[in-house]
């Protein structure tokens, strides 16, 4: 079989930023339930806290193609 | 799982690990082509003084010249009782003038950040909705550099916003120096701080929106060719099924994607509103 270690190495360094995504909207979900009107104000931390937590991930797939 | 053929193996080495899966599936006796960075290589439409101009550059500038459209001639009438398109347009506009600048950069000074987020908000968005367009189905920021640009623009505005309120000193001051932290760590810090805050957010910033569309578009090149593979390509009674599931998914992820293309528009405008308003803090 052909292909690149790399691809492997990333697919466990997602793993990391996917529990911490999964972690945030969990949060999220459970502050939604307790105090649905605070969803407006809690909907763009969250979302914040996921597109932090993404740029790992987005970081390694860069460097799972950059470096060879 | 039968192992390919040497000349396949050859072959293969220049390819990602998505293909493998198809690759186990083929039984070796075919060419099944991976797509990989390469399929977003599109030749040049036409080239204007030896500058060849792809088809990414002429979405841009349709994008542009769309947003542009939409969004003027909602604006044009400015009736009291909003026309279909007018509403469209002040509905679009009021949530990201809410939404992202009023409440991130906070009401007193969000105003004249908003045409600036609000016209980024929609290029962008119209740019990431290409992929999902007939006879378009290319997201213009699968190309790093376009997304590079844009990230670019980015960091001028919030730099420049911070330099002009604090000066350049005190700017650099509010960006890298943390408050409330003994004097001991600072010569650690102040390096960690400048290239987070100053170096990295640009990259992270551009890489993000170029690595999802990038990833999204070329799940959809494999799930559209890798089952065009199994279901015309194969001997096997069970290959075209498999094949039709593949497409089946491609339409799913179709679906999923339409919401990353949103939602990858909306996170770069606001972790824009974010860094404006950083830029903008106070001493604390």
């Amino acid at each position: 079989m052909g292909g690149s270690l790399n691809m492997v190495g990333y697919g466990l360094a997602a793993i990391g930023p996917g529990i911490g995504i999964g972690l945030i909207f969990a949060a999220y979900i459970n502050g939604v339930a307790r105090q649905p009107e605070a969803q407006g104000r809690l909907q763009s931390i969250a979302i914040l806290g996921f597109a932090l937590a993404e740029a790992l991930a987005i970081i390694g797939i860069a460097l799972a193609f950059v470096i060879q | 799982m039968r192992c390919p053929g040497s000349t396949e193996r050859t072959r293969g080495i220049a390819l990602n690990v998505t293909g493998l899966v198809l690759r186990a599936a083929e039984g070796g006796e075919g060419g099944f082509e991976a797509p990989g960075p390469a399929s977003f290589d599109l030749p040049p439409v036409f080239s204007v003084a030896g500058v060849g101009v792809t088809k990414p550059m002429l979405q841009l500038v349709l994008g542009a010249v769309l947003v542009f459209g939409f969004l003027y001639l909602a604006a044009r009438k400015r009736a009291m009782v909003p026309g279909r398109l007018q509403f469209a347009g002040e509905q679009a506009y009021s949530g990201v003038r809410n939404g992202v600048g009023r409440d991130i950069i906070g009401s007193r000074d969000f105003m004249p950040y908003v045409p600036y987020l609000v016209a980024m908000f929609f290029f962008i968005l119209i740019n990431n909705w290409f992929a999902a367009i007939p006879f378009i189905q290319f997201p213009t920021f699968s190309r790093a550099s376009m997304a590079y640009a844009l990230a670019g623009l980015s960091w001028l505005v919030y730099n420049a916003v911070g330099i002009r309120k604090h000066g350049f000193l005190g700017y650099l001051k509010l960006q890298c120096v943390p408050s409330g932290v003994g004097v001991a760590l600072l010569p650690l810090l102040i390096p960690l701080e400048f290239f987070s805050n100053l170096i990295v957010r640009p990259v992270t910033l551009a890489l993000r929106l170029f690595a999802n569309m990038f990833a999204g578009h070329l799940l959809l090149i494999l799930f559209a060719v890798g089952g065009e593979y199994l279901v015309l390509h194969s001997d096997n009674w069970f290959y075209p099924v498999a094949g039709v599931a593949a497409w089946i998914m491609a339409i799913a992820v179709s679906f999923l994607e339409l919401l990353v293309q949103f939602l990858q528009a909306y996170v770069f405008v606001l972790l824009n509103a974010t860094y404006i308003a950083g830029a903008l803090a106070d001493e604390h």
